[in-house]
């Protein structure tokens, strides 16, 4: 295509982040909603987690003896008191609320899906179909052409590569670097570690254009442009905040009486924190490594700003190499190559999912 | 000071330091990686070039290797590095690499693209790098897309005229005159025709106005509309002129008076117009001469389509941005740079890039090809109007993106739309523009 469209061309990226088209958003929309479920649902398991152990902690607090004596225990109505027309409705109000909930669920997982499954549908479609104005969930002639053009036109799978070692390697380092400060700033509560958490939950609300011109002047000043340990300092800068914010809350739904217990039993500090604290905090790790691995694999502008070379460029600087002027695109190789660009992290998280269990700290306090 | 003959211990390596270093050993892996630009560029006497090409058409990508393959068969001591750049993010990604000092040395782009980087001293002055061949073979027109401050930065080499892309069936059906590049319909006539191929919710025409500004600015060129005036000392000033109207007031009616046009596609981008087209939904779509390709591969079997040339004013002059090549300033090889780009525009190997992106050369050897001169996918009709396109008004004025961004998009859109009155229009579009641009000019 010729530059005859201005589209995006003069002066826009840095404000407006040099979004691809169309095709691209629909990719990174597919990645985002996982991303996004992803985080979603580690995030409501920590809460859950948080919630159930804090009442376990409470009722620990408030109801069992704690060996301590100084509370009764509670007093439990039985069930055979209580009217039966008044078990009813209780029952029937759970499962209407219960309806309820797998509704609004089903929902939402749709408005999640359809960007994905659409994405499934037009990489396997040919051109013909991709222009008809009645457009079809399933492919009436699916063809893997796309996907053969997508390889032959551009090198998917070094970009691939290069996405893999930014994001396993800032996930690795973000996790290194949070656990330690997320323990700190759950077990150390007072007015400085409070302020540090506002200020974590702060920035996460600085734009992206915000500080991509002086991160790029510094990594400028230290030769780190063009360089991949410059782009996984970012990367690991980026999302470690949300990482501590994260951890946190795991760390907090740990009991401090289990490492009373350990310390009471002769076990040191290190001790237990490695053999106590660490194991039980696992699902709380796993999914924050989830979080900032999937945040480094499909992050775009910092990848595209910072890397120059060829052989060091990330996937979704890759795919946008399907895009023309004016939002064109090739749309049945970028749908292809996004298709696979969404697979890693949506397999990763497949396989890690039943390891983000909430039930690892059940019965880990005795009430 | 030891005396006993104990032998010592071989030194043992703390666990610590084990540990740093498996931590470092990642690390090291990538260090490689870390930049040394001016070591690659020149080794053991052979210089390597770095070529960012912007092609992502499957044709234009395998014409652009093969030619760079070709070129580092017949030159052995400049080799030429292949780089591919997408056209979305492309003025992000030379911004910061001009900043960081990691430019390509040969720089793919578009002249509505070069303003900002040719007036900060980014892009190499090409006057006295160009041969005479390729000076000769470009017309005048086309230089001045890529001259900024009498400088020449880049090297014009494809261009793109709007057309309409018709539905043939319909069009014989009506029985309306069939225009030409000859004879082409005036606004007057197009508008009459897009009336009558006008049939209940079925439309004579669908403007794809995704991105209305240049749109709008390159096809008013042919009322003599040009919006931008540059006064004697050198400041622009942003017009509205009856002549700047004829071409706004013609959609906007198409849309809001006789609805010959339809209203949802205002907010499409050309390629979403498609599906409707081939439904029949309307009748003509004002594209790029380059959707053929898409149209080729998407239309249903048996769709007949053609190409048309835009309506004339009192001219049949239309506004383009040409596709460029550039130098990078920082490219210590700059003649080697440009004579690659005189390997690269070579007649024959122009007239392979435009087949491969579907496009117009403006080499005046490559569009006397025959290749170019054919009937099938309309060919010769876009060859025809090669003589007609200008440089876009708006490309050489600095302070035009935030312009079209902050205030001709929204008012274009608004008056399209039916929100707004012309005058309301001319208002924003001049008094606001006025205010932008003078930011640009103190």
């Amino acid at each position: 295509m010729s530059g005859t469209e201005d589209g995006g061309m003069e002066d826009g990226g840095m404000e407006g982040g040099g979004m691809g088209g169309a095709g691209l958003e629909g990719a990174r929309e597919g990645s985002g909603a996982k991303a996004g479920a992803t985080a979603g649902s580690a995030t409501e398991d920590s809460g859950e987690k948080a919630g159930t152990t804090e009442d376990g902690a409470g009722e620990d607090g408030g109801s069992s003896d704690g060996g301590t004596g100084r509370r009764g225990t509670p007093t439990v109505r039985p069930a055979a008191t209580a009217p039966a027309r008044r078990a009813a409705s209780p029952t029937a109000r759970r499962t209407a609320t219960r309806t309820g909930q797998y509704a609004a669920l089903l929902a939402y997982l749709a408005f999640l899906a359809f960007p994905f499954l659409w994405l499934i549908s037009t990489a396997f479609k040919p051109p013909r179909e991709l222009g008809s104005i009645h457009p079809t969930w399933i492919p009436e002639a699916p063809t893997l052409e796309n996907f053969r053009q997508a390889f032959a036109q551009q090198p998917l799978l070094a970009a691939a590569g290069n996405s893999l070692l930014a994001a396993a390697l800032s996930a690795l380092s973000a996790i290194v670097l949070a656990t330690p400060m997320a323990y700190v700033l759950a077990r150390y509560r007072n007015r400085l570690s409070r302020a540090a958490t506002g200020w974590v939950v702060i920035s996460q609300a600085f734009p992206l254009v915000l500080v991509i011109i002086p991160l790029f002047l510094i990594l400028k000043g230290i030769h780190l442009v063009d360089s991949r340990i410059g782009l996984i300092m970012v990367y690991v800068v980026w999302s470690l905040p949300f990482a501590l914010w994260m951890l946190t809350g795991y760390v907090r739904a740990v009991p401090p009486e289990l490492e009373e217990a350990a310390a009471v039993d002769g076990a040191g500090r290190v001790r237990t924190l490695v053999s106590v604290t660490a194991p039980l905090l696992a699902p709380g790790i796993v999914a924050t490594a989830l979080f900032a691995f999937i945040t480094a694999w499909n992050e775009f502008f910092f990848a595209l700003v910072l890397l120059k070379s060829p052989g060091k460029q990330t996937l979704p600087v890759v795919l946008t190499h399907f895009l023309g002027t004016e939002g064109v695109a090739d749309l049945g190789p970028l749908a292809a190559a996004a298709l696979l660009a969404t697979l890693p992290s949506l397999l990763l998280f497949a396989v890690i999912q039943r390891r983000i269990t909430g039930g690892m700290l059940a019965g880990a306090v005795k009430n | 000071m030891r005396h006993d003959n104990t032998p010592t211990p071989p030194a043992r390596i703390p666990r610590r330091g084990l540990l740093a270093a498996a931590a470092a050993l990642p690390a090291a892996a990538l260090l490689p990686g870390c930049s040394d630009d001016r070591r690659r560029r020149t080794s053991g006497g052979r210089i390597t070039l770095r070529f960012q090409s912007l092609a992502w058409q499957q044709d234009s990508l395998k014409v652009n290797k093969q030619l760079v393959a070709e070129w580092n068969r017949q030159h052995p001591t400049v080799q030429v590095q292949y780089v591919q750049g997408a056209w979305p993010t492309v003025h992000d990604q030379l911004l910061t690499s001009f900043e960081g000092g990691e430019a390509p040395d040969i720089i793919h782009d578009a002249t509505d693209d070069l303003a900002d980087f040719a007036y900060g001293g980014d892009l190499a002055d090409l006057t006295a790098l160009l041969p005479p061949r390729l000076r000769r073979d470009i017309p005048q027109q086309s230089w001045e897309t890529a001259t900024f401050d009498g400088r020449i930065h880049g090297v014009p080499f494809l261009q793109e005229p709007r057309v309409l892309i018709a539905n043939r069936a319909t069009l014989h059906r009506s029985r309306v005159r069939i225009p030409t590049p000859e004879n082409p319909w005036t606004w007057e006539e197009f508008a009459d025709v897009a009336q009558r191929l006008t049939r209940g919710t079925d439309h004579g025409v669908a403007w794809p106005l995704k991105e209305p500004v240049s749109a709008t600015l390159n096809l008013a060129l042919s009322t003599g509309g040009r919006m931008f005036h540059r006064r004697p000392d050198g400041t622009v000033e942003v017009r509205f002129d009856a002549v700047d109207q004829v071409v706004p007031r013609t959609i906007h009616d198409q849309v809001n008076v006789d609805r010959s046009a339809s209203r949802t596609t205002l907010g499409m981008g050309g390629s979403d117009t498609l599906p409707g087209f081939f439904a029949g939904r309307c009748a003509m779509v004002p594209l790029g001469f380059s959707y053929r390709q898409q149209i080729v591969q998407q239309a249903p079997k048996g769709f007949d389509w053609t190409v048309l040339p835009a309506p004339k004013g009192t001219a049949l002059d239309q506004g383009v941005s040409p596709q460029t090549l550039s130098i990078a300033e920082d490219c210590p090889h700059k003649e080697a740079a440009m004579a690659f780009i005189d390997f690269l525009l070579r007649p024959p190997n122009m007239v392979r890039l435009a087949l491969g992106d579907w496009l117009l050369p403006t080499g005046q050897e490559a569009l006397r090809d025959p290749a170019l001169r054919v009937a099938r996918y309309d060919w010769a009709t876009g060859t025809a109007l090669a003589g007609s396109l200008r440089s876009a008004p708006a490309q050489s004025v600095r302070g035009y993106p935030e312009w079209k961004d902050k205030v001709a998009t929204p008012g274009l859109q608004e008056y399209y739309s039916g929100a707004i009155d012309l005058d309301t229009l001319r208002k924003r579009l001049v008094r606001d523009g006025n205010l932008v641009l003078a930011r640009y000019q103190r």
